[in-house]
């Protein structure tokens, strides 16, 4: 299934090239307290108000672990059906700068809590793709330095230091920018469904650095049979991308840079480039040789974290439902592979859509949301937490439409009512004098209206058989859009004499 | 008022119990002192005026009947515990006029059971050294001097201003910390009793951090009793120190009574070095006796790995301290350097000139053994040592209760005698470096002057968390040695 696919090569002047990808997601993990002290983790707040004398590495200060944040990096292994390593240490990582006020950041070097695991992801022409994970680790995230707040001086906000991050890291398993957008979109659905982390991009919550890197066809293959690295080309790492968007510019900008690079004669330094969104291309931060020595240790401060089988297995139980196996459920159900991977990319649309289905034909349910909700909330720039027409009430206008107590026509006007103020739609139904009408008398008499008027169209119409299209417009019309369909179509037919259609 | 100061900390807090002495009138008589004893540079900061104001506070307790186990009791900090409200340098430049808004769990404790403050005692620079002249603030000078002799010795380190305030009788006890033998030589070189309890007794929090694995506070005191009493104190878990031990503290004073009868006492023969004074040899023989005479049984045992202590220490200490002052950059709070053109020119200038030049190479040392390519040949292997040494004493102990031997390689040396050659320094560590890497509680007791009339002490090292076998066996040292010389007080004449 990893043969090289034609439209993942990318073509360069002397040939076809693959490009292969791997991420390090850092995502920030939701807790009320930091990674080793008691401060707030609330966003937003006014600089350096959530900040414990340990996370400004006060003398004398010690870091205590926050069980909370090690529960949700075991619950993110678990959803990541991952191994998770009952003994984890953490190390420092030891670097100057001003955002970093304990001059080291504590994290997981060689023994991280969480091992290899795996996501799969879907993309548009229905593959599916399995990407490896390597391992999570749990570490602090720094401060923020703010340069613009003073001609010569730099600022620095701590309310962020030491809010504790699971750095994700992936196997390079990506070929293409969409596959390495559908990682993180994926990611993200796992995290949000697990409560594990926001997965907010703007506010940082959700930062991924991408390692991009260009072979000849066939070296992607090489390197998945056996392992080593020396089939896949020099890889750079672009920092901080933080939109599904730029991954799929900044992977593309590097992936043909690289190319033309040693398409020209020259090779690939491994290196950190950064990834200008304004520019759309990627720059030299720096190179391997100029890497910081990090100077990698086991913390004294902190014992080893040692994790009881048991504990684990409890938290286990607790894992919600998560998108591959709700999509899987979804599709028993009689949806497509598409229709159901697009309503289990958002737990919360996940959920609205089992209450919208509740007692009626899923394939409905799943139409309705996609075609009228769904683009209702896009029409208005809304998210579906902020639906303003319930699942119930939602279920209940396709309800009427299913025992056809309204129709279809009719139904996309009663949630255009209800959409926009509000009330019951069986009620509104009732009120306004929605509900169908397959009385044969009142629609015979329109009928008879319709013909007397437009004596011409009935000679057209004996040519013309597609012109009875028109007279059940008009019979609508006559009915106020009441007027049940099938039966106009059928009273049409014997009246007018029109043959079937088969 | 000479006798008030005196006193052990046991006999003062009978005193003050009895309602013969006031606290206050306690305090005054050791701020007289403390200011008298100005020469000696024992504290970097006095702190009389709040001394005499817990006292009063103490005094009101007292007559109140609501009195702690400390109660009133004037104790010198080294200047590495954090004491809120009062300034903390650990000696050093960098930390400038740093006011923690905070108290270290250790001295909380203290206070907690009723102590008074006399002041912060000077140290090392960042308790890094063996006879306090690293310190910013100067040395301390050693309340004793050879027989015959005007010459200023060093009064050990890096617990010297603690060693020297308790010798001296600036206080009735001193907290001291001891990353490599910091507590048990300095009480060693002035004739008193000091203990560096087991790695996790004591809460770390709070106190200025040089080697996070190895330091751990402890007491120093007249006697072994005062210690077990400060200890009972000192010691508990603590929430803030995830490496601090949740084991009930016993009452170490009551557990001293009922002797050494059938003691195991190991001596350990990698002790035995060359090169050592005869003094040296002779006393500790000499307390093996002292200790067989009391029902103890003398073994040999073997410590085979102890060559390796010192540079496995040298490797250990600097690594983990070159990662914990990283902090103090220049950015937050401390020191910072003027003129600086950019953060890496404020970062050297600021260190370059805030650290003095013993903590600059012990940093250097931590950061070589750190880096790539040197990782697995220095810190790696010294983590492998470290672990050979902790099975030695695991073996050892199997054929004993607790180890006798020298606490320093000789007396009091002279000030500036070996400040040229850093190595000629750490050698003063070599009996006392191994507890540390076995994170094993250790006690020096005054054992018997030179010669020229310095005192030498023992050391007595105990397994893990049985720190009142180890009391016990040094309460018996200490009755044997009978240990009552004082200094001479030539600094108040």
């Amino acid at each position: 299934m990893n043969a090289p696919v034609k439209n993942k090569l990318l073509k360069g002047e002397t040939g076809e090239w693959e490009i292969v990808i791997g991420m390090e997601v850092h995502a920030q993990v939701l807790s009320n307290s930091k990674l080793f002290s008691g401060a707030s983790t609330q966003f937003g707040a006014e600089p350096n108000s959530q900040v414990s004398f340990i996370d400004a590495g006060f003398p004398g200060m010690l870091p205590v672990i926050n069980e909370k944040c090690v529960e949700q990096a075991v619950r993110t292994g678990l959803g990541l059906k991952a191994k998770i390593n009952l003994r984890s240490l953490f190390d420092r990582k030891n670097y100057f700068y001003p955002d970093l006020p304990q001059g080291y950041q504590i994290s997981q070097y060689k023994d991280p809590i969480v091992g290899e695991g795996e996501v799969f992801i879907d993309l548009k022409d229905g593959e599916s793709i399995k990407v490896g994970i390597e391992r999570l680790h749990l570490e602090q995230d720094a401060g923020k330095s703010l340069h613009d707040q003073h001609p010569d001086s730099s600022f620095v906000d701590l309310n962020r230091s030491g809010i504790a991050l699971m750095e994700i890291v992936t196997k390079p398993h990506m070929r293409t920018s969409e596959e390495a957008a559908a990682f993180l979109k994926k990611l993200r659905a796992i995290v949000r469904y697990l409560g594990t982390c926001d997965g907010n991009m703007d506010e940082g919550s959700m930062r991924a650095d991408v390692n991009v890197s260009v072979c000849r066809v066939g070296g992607y293959d090489k390197f998945r049979a056996d392992g080593s690295f020396k089939h896949l080309g020099t890889r750079c790492e672009i920092k901080n991308v933080n939109s599904m968007r730029f991954i799929a510019q900044a992977v593309e900008f590097e992936a043909r840079r690289q190319i033309e690079v040693i398409e020209g004669g020259g090779t690939i330094r491994q290196e950190t480039r950064l990834y200008d969104s304004k520019l759309g291309e990627t720059r030299s931060m720096r190179s391997k040789e100029e890497a910081h020595d990090y100077r990698y240790f086991p913390d004294p401060d902190l014992l080893p974290l040692e994790l009881d089988a048991a504990w684990v297995e409890s938290i286990k139980k607790t894992l919600p439902e998560l998108p591959d196996e709700k999509k899987a459920r979804f599709m028993g159900q009689g949806l497509s592979a598409y229709d159901a991977s697009v309503l289990v990319a958002e737990r919360e649309l996940a959920d609205f859509y089992e209450e919208l289905a509740k007692g009626v034909d899923a394939k409905a349910a799943a139409n309705w949301l996609n075609n009228e909700i769904l683009g209702r909330l896009n029409r208005d720039g809304l998210s579906i937490t902020d639906v303003p027409v319930s699942a119930a009430a939602n279920n209940a206008i396709i309800q009427m439409i299913s025992d056809k107590t309204i129709s279809g026509k009719i139904a996309k006007d009663l949630l255009d009512i209800v959409w926009t103020e509000g009330g019951d739609p069986r009620q509104v139904v009732e009120a306004r004098g929605l509900k169908q009408v397959t009385d044969t008398g009142a629609i015979d008499a329109a009928i008879e209206a319709v013909i007397a008027a437009n004596p011409d169209k009935v000679e057209e119409v004996k040519a013309k058989p597609k012109l009875a299209a028109w007279f059940v417009g008009q019979v609508m019309k006559q009915t106020g859009g009441k007027a049940n369909p099938a039966v106009v179509n059928a009273a049409l037919k014997t009246r007018l004499n029109l043959p079937d259609e088969g | 008022m000479s006798e008030l100061t005196a006193m052990t900390l046991a006999e003062a807090r009978d005193a003050i119990k009895a309602k013969k002495i006031s606290s206050r009138e306690l305090t005054g008589a050791f701020i007289k002192a403390i200011e008298a004893a100005r020469p000696l540079n024992a504290f970097i900061t006095e702190a009389g005026e709040q001394a005499l104001a817990m006292a009063d506070a103490s005094d009101k307790r007292i007559a109140a009947g609501k009195t702690g186990a400390l109660e009133g009791l004037p104790l010198a900090i080294k200047d590495l515990f954090c004491t809120k409200g009062t300034r903390t340098t650990a000696a050093s430049k960098i930390l400038g006029n740093f006011v923690p808004p905070y108290e270290s769990t250790v001295t909380q404790n203290l206070w907690d059971a009723g102590a008074v403050m006399l002041g912060k005692t000077n140290l090392d620079e960042f308790a890094m050294g063996s006879s306090n002249e690293t310190s910013a603030f100067g040395p301390v000078f050693n309340p004793w001097r050879a027989r015959n002799s005007n010459a200023n010795l060093v009064p050990g380190g890096s617990s010297g201003g603690s060693s020297a305030a308790v010798a001296a009788d600036l206080c009735l006890a001193a907290t001291g910390t001891d990353t490599g033998g910091s507590i048990r030589q300095p009480a060693a070189v002035t004739g008193r009793v000091g203990l560096k309890p087991t790695y996790g007794r004591c809460s770390r929090f709070g106190i200025v951090a040089f080697a996070s694995s190895l330091d751990q506070a402890g007491p120093m005191t007249k006697t072994v009793r005062d210690a077990a009493i400060m200890l009972g104190t000192m010691a508990s878990v603590d929430a803030k120190d995830s490496t601090s031990v949740d084991l009930a503290v016993p009452d170490y004073e009551k557990l001293l009574e009922g002797g050494i009868k059938g003691l195991r006492v190991g001596i350990p023969k990698e002790y035995r070095i060359d090169g050592a004074p005869a003094e040296i040899d002779a006393l500790w023989s000499k307390g093996a006796d002292w200790l067989k005479a009391q029902g103890a049984e003398i073994v040999e045992v073997s410590l085979p790995h102890t060559k390796y202590a010192l540079p496995t220490y040298y490797i250990v200490a600097p690594a983990e301290a070159s990662s914990n002052l990283a902090r103090y950059d220049g950015v937050k709070f401390g020191y910072r350097a003027k003129g600086a053109r950019d953060i890496t020119d404020l970062y050297e200038k600021s260190r370059g000139e805030g650290f003095g030049a013993e903590v600059q190479r012990r940093i250097l040392i931590g950061t070589y053994v750190l880096s790539a390519g040197y990782y697995d040949a220095y810190y790696s292997r010294a983590q492998k040592l470290r672990s050979l040494i902790k099975r030695d004493f695991e073996q050892a102990f199997e054929k004993c209760d607790v180890l006798l031997t020298p606490t320093t390689p000789g007396p009091a040396f002279g000030v500036g005698a070996k400040t040229a050659d850093p190595v000629e320094m750490y050698l003063q560590d070599v009996f006392t470096v191994t507890v540390n890497l076995a994170g094993l509680p250790g006690i020096s007791v005054p054992a018997g002057l030179t010669e020229n009339g310095l005192p030498l002490g023992l050391q007595l090292i105990g397994k893990a968390f049985d720190e009142a076998t180890l009391l016990r066996a040094a309460l018996a040292v200490e009755t044997a040695a009978d240990f009552k010389h004082s200094p001479a007080k030539w600094w108040s004449v």
